[in-house]
């Protein structure tokens, strides 16, 4: 659920069950965007170096 | 036939062999496959839950799926954060057990809620009261983290790490895995913690009711020390029985009594906690409330004290014992016989806090429940056994799972 949706409220506990989820998805989320980014740009300097 | 799939220099049975053998776990998938789609078709009538007793065997299965499947947690906790570098060996296998256990688990929880279209239902009309909903937002999120310390393992395989993305990739997550490691410890801690923490709020139950500190209950910190203090044991007993199975040996004998010294010292210390928890129960919260602690154990032809015995001692103070002394834990007889002690104690204690609960009488009117499952209870129950035991046949035919396995089969393999 997103803040902007009706059912949200601005209460203890939505911010604690919502925060802790999206803590983590974010988490989760950077990780995997940084080893994929990090995956492509070291492809691309391997294929970069085997042309020379 | 899929040689060029297999490990470099790993032998591995023929094809055919194999494929017979997936062929009959698998009738015995499609048979928990079937009941799963009664159940989803037909309706929750399929079980013999009903308004009295509304917890069917699959809550059992459920709940006792996440507790041995801590057994991924605590070691990528003290592999990744405590720098436990000899864990290095058995990290895979146990990451692999603890995904097919929470799958198994969101698998069980699906046919459970009887909708499972309607399953986002608890992200969007999520009630921000209630434990469950924060161990089914941990269940998520601790998945997709065993699924992201898997898919390093899965791109190793032979020839998806000859892809230049691939092999990289794997890299890469191997060196931010300490970041996943930690966050999966710190979901698995409030999801094991909350699972207990239900008795907490069980007012009505006096044989599940708990004191609190602060706002949690003391089987919040039972449930999760319990995870991770059997869950290594399960990790254990299923690379023994790999081991039987493939004839190898495929974990060495130190990384093996190392986790079982660490997985010994936490059941001894969980037991000393869990008997002062339970003595607690039965001379001061449960008389409080009206009940004697025979009321609990008497009346009916199934719960006995043997059950409260089983599960302390046997499968408890037992496999504890054995497996902190270094005599017992490096004879192979010993050891096999703690682990499979502890994830019996282990499953025992989650059967009497899912199950026993809903027998017992609660009003001077009622009488014990006595509660046998249907067949489709029974095969969607089995169903997550035999996905694990595909899903681990299929990783350790193509993926190098076990880094010891070389080594240690090496005159062995020099016969073959």
């Amino acid at each position: 659920m997103f803040p902007f949706c009706f059912e949200w409220a601005w209460d203890i506990g939505h911010a604690i069950f919502f925060g802790g989820l999206w803590y983590a998805v974010s988490i989760l989320g950077a990780g995997m965007t940084y080893c994929i980014a990090k995956a492509a740009y070291d492809t691309i300097k391997d294929d970069g170096d085997s042309h020379h | 036939m899929d040689s060029a799939l297999i490990p470099e220099g790993a032998k591995r049975c023929p094809f055919p062999k194999f494929m017979l053998g997936m062929a009959i776990v698998g009738a015995v998938l499609l048979w928990g496959v079937y009941a799963m789609f009664l159940c989803w078709f037909k309706g929750l009538n399929q079980t013999n839950m009903d308004d009295y007793y509304g917890f069917a065997l699959w809550i059992w299965a459920d709940l006792a799926v996440i507790a041995v499947g801590g057994g991924a947690f605590f070691t990528g906790l003290l592999k990744y954060i405590f720098k436990i570098d000899e864990l290095k060996n058995i990290i895979n296998f146990a990451v692999i057990i603890g995904f097919i256990c929470y799958s198994s688990a969101l698998l069980i929880l699906a046919i459970d809620i009887g909708q499972p279209l309607r399953g986002w239902f608890i992200f969007w009309h999520a009630n921000v009261h209630s434990m469950l909903t924060e161990v089914a937002f941990c269940l998520s999120c601790y998945f997709a983290v065993l699924t992201i310390e898997f898919i390093p393992n899965i791109l190793e395989n032979r020839q998806l790490n000859k892809v230049s993305f691939f092999h990289h990739l794997a890299h890469n997550m191997h060196g931010v895995m300490a970041v996943f490691a930690a966050t999966g410890a710190f979901l698995s801690f409030f999801h094991q913690g909350s699972l207990g923490g239900v008795a907490g709020v069980m007012f009505g139950r006096p044989f599940a009711f708990r004191e609190h500190i602060l706002i949690w209950p003391w089987t919040f910190f039972l449930f999760t020390w319990s995870a991770a203090a059997f869950g290594p044991c399960f990790t254990l007993l299923v690379t023994k029985i790999t081991e039987a199975i493939t004839g190898k040996k495929l974990v060495s004998d130190k990384t093996v009594n190392l986790l079982a010294k660490i997985s010994g010292w936490m059941i001894t210390t969980y037991m000393i906690a869990k008997i002062i928890d339970t003595v607690y129960w039965a001379q001061v919260t449960a008389p409080s409330m009206g009940f004697t602690l025979d009321h609990f154990y008497s009346n009916n032809a199934f719960y006995g004290y043997w059950i409260l015995f089983a599960e302390i001692i046997v499968g408890g103070v037992v496999p504890g014992l054995l497996l902190i002394f270094k005599k017992t834990r490096e004879n192979p007889i010993a050891l096999l016989t703690a682990i499979t002690l502890g994830v019996i104690g282990v499953c025992l204690n989650r059967w009497v806090m899912v199950l026993q609960i809903m027998a017992v009488p609660v009003m001077p009117f009622d009488t014990w429940a006595l509660y046998i499952p249907s067949w489709q209870e029974v095969a969607t129950t089995i169903l997550p056994v035999a996905y694990g035991i595909m899903l681990i046949a299929v990783s350790y035919r193509y993926l190098p799972v076990f880094p010891q396995e070389l080594e240690l089969n090496k005159p062995a393999q020099a016969t073959e």
